[in-house]
């Protein structure tokens, strides 16, 4: 299983290590990723998949929201299908 | 990367800015299997059923938020019209078969009088089944369980005639139950009979309630043409061609499309329905994939995704607002029905690529309380109960919440009732009615629901009689384009 998560906040030291520390103690493997700036803002984009991994979706999830917070940025999680069903034909 | 980033934040942005969300997921159950002939073993199997059923209904929802990051904002139940389960009970069969016939066919009428009298010790009955459909939808956590229904567009049984009397009782008595009553189709007619009693039922609920603004009008719907597979309340029920119990789910986003259009000032008709089409077709796949993960996790099978358009009173999630971003100054004014045919059409065409399975009433919505632009044009004496009639000839459903005054005659609301369902009849479309006669408000007074329900203003209805065309008996006859065959 495949999902995206979505990282937005100010950019800052810590922010790619906090959120792929919690995904590889998971087992959760990136696939793919993304970064982007908009003046100070940072965002990241990765897909990661969940196929090593004995975590659920939302335990991970918890813990990335967590992670989140003590750096200060927004981390979400989706499951990839909702992209495939609005985007892909 | 498999997705571009645009389209992540596209998705992003549609659920976190522009309110995208599944408005319903709605259990449908079927009923059938509870008759009995004492109300207390009915009422029991009525509970077991739906509290079996259901049980996962919300923590399922729940999970499919979690992990698609989509709002899920109602989980809901339909059940089989309640009025078919009646039939075996001792106090239905009190009403005897002439009265009933008289009732139905004028020439058999034996007298003047034409009601059948219900003594109200009898009617316990009907109360006891609505108590226990209202406690079931607590227990698993359903805000509206719909489907205290009955279909009568051609004529009463007993126990249809039985379940209308007690609605004033029965809706000003529980929370969640909403009850619909079809009273035309367009293969058989309008039944005259049952919109003039429901002129007199839809004012007594409003007696009843009219501490709470009449509030009890708000959880019943009369329809022509109703549908079976509705998921959406007050109108939604299990109808009989339905399978023992399916997911139907009711996916919205009038803010999505409205952010589209609010983006294309300058764009012709074309661009404009083409972008509307892609947005319906990107709001009803999500839809879909939520209602097929509903039903896998549920193991139940899926049934329809609805495609309509249903407004909120956050402010930028507004029908009316689309139609006014569209190039009207208010909604109500010259342009209005042609806006509202082409948002509505793009919606279809977009969400019928999107899904095979396409249901329910799939258009879009125009309850005037419910929708803050659709208010501020009722209180600015724009939108008149005449174009709102015009409007349901282009949209899903019909005259949809709205406050008339309180003093409005019960011949005056079914004369309102049989000008939409003869829109609903004629052009072959389901139309519903929600009026609401707020006892002790008048003409532009303003009316508090609360919660989804929302605030509205009382609009006027033009107090010229038509009392003597309600009174006739009988049925109107289908259109001559329903013989098809």
């Amino acid at each position: 299983m495949k999902a995206v998560v979505t990282v937005i906040g100010m950019d800052k030291p810590g922010i790619v290590a906090g959120v792929s520390t919690v995904l590889s103690n998971n087992k959760v493997n990136i696939t793919d990723i993304s970064q982007s700036y908009a003046g100070e803002f940072f965002t990241m984009i990765m897909v990661v998949d969940f196929e090593q991994s004995k975590a659920t979706l939302k335990e991970v999830t918890d813990q990335l929201k967590k992670a989140g917070e003590k750096i200060g940025i927004f981390v979400s999680v989706q499951h990839e299908d909702i992209f495939k069903a609005m985007h892909r034909i | 990367m498999s997705f571009s980033v645009d389209e992540i934040l596209e998705t992003k942005r549609m659920i976190e800015e522009q309110g995208l969300d599944v408005r319903t997921i709605t259990l449908g159950i079927n009923l059938l299997d509870c008759i009995d002939k004492s109300v207390e073993k009915l009422c029991e199997n009525i509970e077991t059923k739906i509290m079996s059923l259901a049980e996962n209904l919300s923590n399922v929802a729940s999970s499919i938020e979690e992990d698609y990051g989509i709002p899920i904002i109602n989980r809901r139940i339909t059940v089989t019209p309640i009025s078919l389960l009646l039939g075996g009970l001792d106090n239905v069969k009190k009403i005897s078969l002439d009265e009933i016939n008289g009732f139905n066919d004028p020439l058999n009428r034996r007298s003047e009088d034409n009601s059948i009298e219900i003594k109200k010790e009898f009617s316990e009955d009907l109360l006891a089944i609505a108590k226990s459909l209202d406690f079931a939808a607590k227990e698993v956590n359903v805000d509206f369980i719909g489907g205290f229904s009955a279909l009568v567009h051609k004529g009463f049984t007993r126990a249809d005639y039985y379940l209308i009397q007690g609605l004033p009782k029965v809706l000003s008595s529980t929370e969640r139950v909403c009850s619909s009553i079809n009273v035309a189709s367009t293969l058989s007619g309008m039944n005259m009979n049952a919109i003039k009693m429901m002129g007199n039922i839809i004012h007594d609920i409003a007696l009843n309630t009219a501490e709470r603004n009449s509030i009890g009008c708000a959880k019943l719907v009369v329809f022509s043409n109703a549908v079976e597979d509705n998921p959406f309340m007050a109108g939604g029920f299990h109808g009989i061609g339905e399978p023992e119990c399916c997911i139907n789910v009711g996916v919205s986003g009038p803010g999505v499309v409205r952010n589209v259009v609010q983006h294309l000032i300058d764009a012709d008709f074309e661009i404009l329905a083409e972008n509307i089409k892609k947005t319906a077709f990107k709001i009803t796949r999500m839809g879909q994939l939520v209602a097929q993960q509903a039903a896998r996790r549920l193991n139940i099978p899926f049934g329809i995704v609805d495609l309509s358009l249903a407004p909120t009173n956050r402010p930028y999630d507004s029908v009316a607002g689309i139609l006014e971003d569209m190039g009207l100054e208010t909604v109500g004014g010259p342009g209005t029905t042609a806006a509202l045919a082409l948002l509505t059409d793009a919606v279809k065409k977009g969400g019928l690529m999107a899904s095979s399975y396409v249901g329910g009433l799939s258009g879009a919505f125009i309850p005037v309380s419910e929708d803050s632009v659709m208010t501020n044009a009722a209180k600015k004496k724009i939108l008149s109960i005449e174009k709102l009639e015009a409007m349901t000839s282009v949209c899903s459903v019909g005259l949809d919440m709205i406050c008339i005054p309180g003093s409005t005659t019960p011949a005056l609301i079914a004369g309102i009732l049989a000008d939409e369902a003869a829109i609903g009849m004629t052009n072959n479309k389901t139309t519903g009615i929600r009026l609401i006669p707020v006892i002790g408000k008048d003409i532009g007074d303003e009316v508090e629901f609360g919660g989804l329900l929302g605030k509205s203003v009382v609009i006027p209805v033009k107090k010229v009689s038509c009392e003597n065309f309600i009174n006739r008996q009988g049925r109107i006859p289908a259109p001559v384009h329903s013989r098809r065959n």
